[in-house]
C-alpha cells in the first residue's frame, strides 16, 4: 500500500522531542474506588506502569481485575463518580485532575484509545469519512475540509479498507465487525498519538479477522514508532506482540517482567497458574489441564494479605498477614509473592505446583469427590 | 478407534434455513438465511466430536436442529436408529432423556427463581424418575455431588454461584436423565482461563465415568483439540473438514482449516513470533447469500494466490464434496493438500 506512510507523514506536523529519560507514560499509585450499595468498590488498588516509547506494554488479567478500568482512568473516562487518586503522567504532564478541556487536547493527539466494542464506539448516525475528518480537526482547527477529506480516505485505506475513497462516505452499519473496527484504528491513528492504549481490541471479533486486525494494529505501531498499551485477556495476542507483560489480580499489578520472562520463567503462582490452565493449540498430547481452585475474590471489602492466597497452592500462614508488594527477581522482572524462589523453581511449569483440584471454592469444606478415572482416551 | 462401530447420532443432509420476511403489509417470504445447508456428521459412542466454526457459521444451530429444538427444515438425524426430524413435542419427550443439551450462557440458561434443587429436579419430576420425595433428594445430591458442587447448597439461587460454578448446576441438570448424548454449546466460552480448566476437566472425567458421547461445540480450537476425540470444521451451514484430533491439526488440508489454525495466537513468545501467519482477507459472507461453487472461494488465499483461472473454473461452479483425504479424514475442496502449520 503506497499512499500508508505518506497518510501518516502529513499528519506529523512537527516532531515532538524525546527525552528517553521521561518515559512517555507514567503511571503511579493509581487508585479507583467505586462507591455502591454494597460499600466502596475498590476496583483498582495501585497500579504502577511506565510506558517508554515504541514499546507494546500487555496488561492481562481476568474479568474484573481492574484492566480496563485502569485505562479509563489514564484516558480521564470514568464516570464523575469515581474515586481516582495516584498519578498519571504523559511527558512529564500530569493527566489526573485535568479538566475535561485540557484532557481533549490529549485524547486523540498524545494518547489515544481503542475500545472493545466498534459498533458502539463508533456513532451510527455520521458516516465514517466524517468521524476521522472530525478526530483529524479538532486537533487541528486549520486544516481545511478538503485536506482532512482526502486525510481520512487515506487513513482508511491505511487500515486495508477497500475502495477507501468511496467508502469514507458509507455509514458503520455499512461495515462488518472487523472492518468497523479497522475505521476505528483509523481513528486513534488520525492524529499520530505517541501512546495507543487498545482495550480487547480484538475479543469481539472471530480469530481469522483478529489476526487481520492485529497485523493492521502493528503495521500502523511500525509506521508511527507510537507505544502501546495492550489489554486483554488473550494469552497467546500478549505473547505475539508485547514486548513487557504486567499481570492483573484483583485490581493490583501482581507480576510484570519481559515478555519471555512472564511465559517461561513466571514467579508469581497465579501466572504460573494462569498459563497452566491454557489448553494448548500445539500439544499433540492429552495432558490434563491444572485449574486454579476457587474464584477471584470480590474487590468490595478485601481481606488482608494476599488477595491470590486463598487460591494459591504455596500458601503458608505468613501469606495471610500483609499483601505483598512487587519484589524484585532481576532483570527488571518483578513478582508480588513472598515465595518467589519456589514459584521459580517450577521453571512454567504449572503441574509442577498446582494440583488438579476440579472444585470449585463451595466445595472446599467437601472431601474430594469420589475416585475418578484419569481421562485417558486415544 | 471408534470408525467400526455404529454411530449413536447419524446426521444427514441436515437443513435449517430461516425465512427472510419482506416489509410491507403481507409479509412474503423473499429468500432465506441458510443457516444450516446439507450437514452430514456422526457420533459415534463414547467419543467426543468437535464442531468449531466462526460467528455465524451454523454451529450452534446445528446443536439446536439435532436436539430439535429449533425443528430442521430439511434432511435427517437419527439416534439409536430413530428418526428424529418431524417428531412432535410428545413424541420427542422419551427422547429427550437420552439427549440432553448443556448451553453456552450459564447467566440465561438458570431460572433465577428457582433454587439449584428445583432446577436440578425438574427434569426428574418431569419425566416421573423417582418414586417419593427421599428418592429426588438423594438422586440430586449425588449429581450435584458429581459435578463437584456442595450438596449443602442446594438451596441458593443461582446469582449466588458463580459463572464456572453455575455451569456445572447446568451440567448437572442436563445429566440428571442419565443421557447417552450431550451436545454442549459453547460449555466454557463464557468464563475465565481459570474456571474453565476446571469445567473441562470435569466434563472429561463424566465422559469417562459415565459413558457419555459428546457434541462439543465451540470457537476456541485449543479446548476443541484438548477435548475432542475427532474435530469437525464448518463454514457458512457446511461441513469442509472432519478429521480425527491430530489428524487435523497436524495435517490439514482444506485451505480455511489451514487459515484457522494458522489464526490463532498461541501462547508462547518464541514460537508465536516465528510462526509464518496465514492471513485471509474479508468477512464471512451472508448465509443468506452464499458464493457459487465453493463458498470458501471468496476469502481463500489458495483461490487468489496459487490457482490458475482454468483452476478457478470449478471453484466457481462446482461446489466441492467431502472426499477422503486419508483414515477417517474428509475435506471439502477440489485443491486439498495437506500442509503443517502450527
Amino acid at each position: 500500500m503506497s499512499t500508508s506512510s505518506g497518510a501518516l507523514e502529513q499528519g506529523r506536523t512537527q516532531a515532538r522531542p524525546v527525552d528517553p529519560d521521561v518515559p512517555l507514560l507514567a503511571v503511579e499509585d493509581l487508585n479507583v474506588r467505586f462507591p455502591t450499595e454494597d460499600g466502596l468498590v475498590h476496583a483498582v488498588r495501585g497500579v504502577d506502569y511506565t510506558l517508554r516509547s515504541g514499546e507494546v506494554l500487555g496488561i492481562v488479567g481476568e474479568s474484573g481485575s481492574g484492566k480496563s478500568v485502569t485505562s479509563l482512568a489514564v484516558m480521564g473516562l470514568l464516570p464523575g463518580s469515581a474515586r481516582v487518586s495516584g498519578s498519571v503522567r504523559y511527558r512529564g504532564q500530569e493527566l489526573l485532575g485535568q479538566s475535561d478541556r485540557a484532557m481533549s487536547r490529549v485524547r486523540g493527539k498524545g494518547v489515544s484509545m481503542i475500545f472493545q466494542d466498534p459498533m458502539t464506539s463508533l456513532d451510527p448516525v455520521y458516516r465514517v469519512g466524517f468521524q476521522i475528518e472530525e478526530t483529524l480537526r479538532a486537533h487541528d482547527p486549520k486544516l481545511s475540509s478538503k485536506a482532512a477529506q482526502a486525510r481520512a480516505a487515506d487513513l482508511l485505506a491505511m487500515v486495508g479498507i477497500p475502495n477507501a475513497a468511496e467508502r469514507v462516505r458509507s455509514y458503520p452499519h455499512e461495515f462488518s465487525g472487523g472492518m468497523r473496527q479497522r475505521v476505528v484504528i483509523a481513528i486513534a491513528m488520525a492524529n499520530q498519538p505517541d501512546v495507543i492504549i487498545a482495550d480487547e481490541p480484538t475479543t469481539a471479533l472471530d480469530v481469522t479477522v483478529q489476526a487481520q486486525i492485529l497485523e493492521v494494529l502493528q503495521k500502523a505501531l511500525s509506521e508511527t514508532g507510537a507505544a502501546m498499551v495492550l489489554i486483554t485477556h488473550d494469552l497467546g495476542v500478549v505473547a505475539g506482540i508485547a514486548d513487557r507483560v504486567l499481570v492483573m489480580y484483583a485490581g493490583r499489578p501482581v507480576e510484570i517482567g519481559a515478555v519471555e520472562d512472564i511465559y517461561y520463567e513466571p514467579r508469581m503462582p497465579y501466572t504460573l497458574g494462569l498459563l497452566g490452565s491454557l489448553p494448548r493449540l500445539d500439544a499433540s498430547t492429552k495432558q490434563r489441564l491444572t485449574p486454579i481452585k476457587g474464584s477471584p475474590p470480590s474487590v468490595v471489602n478485601m481481606p488482608p494479605g494476599c488477595p491470590f492466597a486463598p487460591r494459591c497452592p504455596l500458601h503458608v500462614a505468613e501469606c495471610d498477614v500483609v499483601e505483598p508488594e512487587l519484589l524484585d527477581v532481576g532483570g527488571g522482572h518483578t513478582a508480588a509473592c513472598i515465595r518467589v524462589d519456589e514459584v521459580g523453581k517450577a521453571h512454567g511449569e504449572a503441574s509442577a505446583l498446582f494440583d488438579e483440584t476440579a472444585d470449585d471454592a463451595v466445595l472446599a469444606s467437601q472431601p474430594d469427590p469420589a475416585t475418578t478415572p484419569e481421562g485417558a482416551t486415544s | 478407534m471408534t470408525a467400526t462401530r455404529e454411530p449413536i447420532l447419524s446426521v444427514r443432509g441436515l437443513e435449517k434455513h430461516f425465512p427472510i420476511k419482506g416489509g410491507g403489509l403481507i409479509k412474503r417470504t423473499v429468500g432465506a438465511v441458510r443457516a444450516v445447508d446439507g450437514l452430514d456428521l456422526d457420533l459415534y459412542p463414547g467419543e467426543v466430536l468437535g464442531l468449531v466454526g466462526e460467528s455465524g457459521c451454523g454451529k450452534s444451530t446445528t446443536g439446536r436442529a439435532i436436539l430439535n429444538l429449533q425443528p430442521a427444515t430439511g434432511g435427517s438425524v437419527v439416534f439409536q436408529g430413530r428418526e428424529i426430524v418431524g417428531l412432535g413435542r410428545k413424541e420427542m419427550r422419551p427422547l429427550r432423556r437420552d439427549i440432553q443439551i448443556v448451553f453456552q450462557d450459564p447467566y440465561a440458561s438458570l431460572n433465577p427463581r428457582l433454587p439449584v434443587f428445583d432446577i436440578v429436579a425438574e427434569p426428574l419430576i418431569i419425566h416421573g424418575l423417582t418414586k417419593d420425595e427421599a428418592e429426588l433428594r438423594e438422586r440430586v445430591r449425588t449429581l450435584v455431588e458429581t459435578v463437584g458442587l456442595n450438596p449443602e447448597h442446594t438451596n441458593r439461587y443461582p446469582a449466588e454461584f458463580s459463572g464456572g460454578q453455575r455451569q456445572r448446576i447446568g451440567i448437572a441438570r442436563a445429566l440428571a436423565l442419565e443421557p447417552k448424548v450431550l451436545v454442549l454449546d459453547e460449555p466454557v466460552s463464557a468464563l475465565d482461563v481459570s474456571i474453565q480448566a476446571g469445567v473441562i476437566n470435569l466434563l472429561e472425567d463424566l465422559k469417562e465415568r459415565l459413558g457419555l458421547s459428546y457434541l462439543f461445540i465451540a470457537h476456541d480450537l485449543s479446548v476443541v483439540r484438548h477435548i475432542s476425540d475427532r474435530v469437525a470444521v464448518m463454514y457458512l451451514g457446511k461441513i469442509i473438514e472432519v478429521a480425527p484430533r491430530d489428524e487435523l491439526f497436524d495435517r490439514p488440508t482444506h485451505p480455511y482449516t489451514q487459515a484457522l489454525l494458522s489464526a490463532i495466537p498461541l501462547p508462547d513468545p518464541r514460537l508465536e513470533r516465528s510462526r509464518q501467519r496465514i492471513i485471509i482477507t474479508g468477512d464471512v459472507p451472508s448465509p443468506a447469500n452464499p458464493p457459487s461453487g465453493c463458498r470458501f472461494r471468496t476469502r481463500c488465499q489458495k483461490f487468489a494466490g496459487e490457482l490458475t483461472d482454468t483452476q478457478r473454473e470449478k471453484c466457481l461452479t462446482v461446489e466441492p464434496l467431502l472426499e477422503s483425504r486419508g483414515e477417517g479424514h474428509t475435506s471439502a475442496c477440489h485443491y486439498a493438500e495437506a500442509t503443517k502449520v502450527l
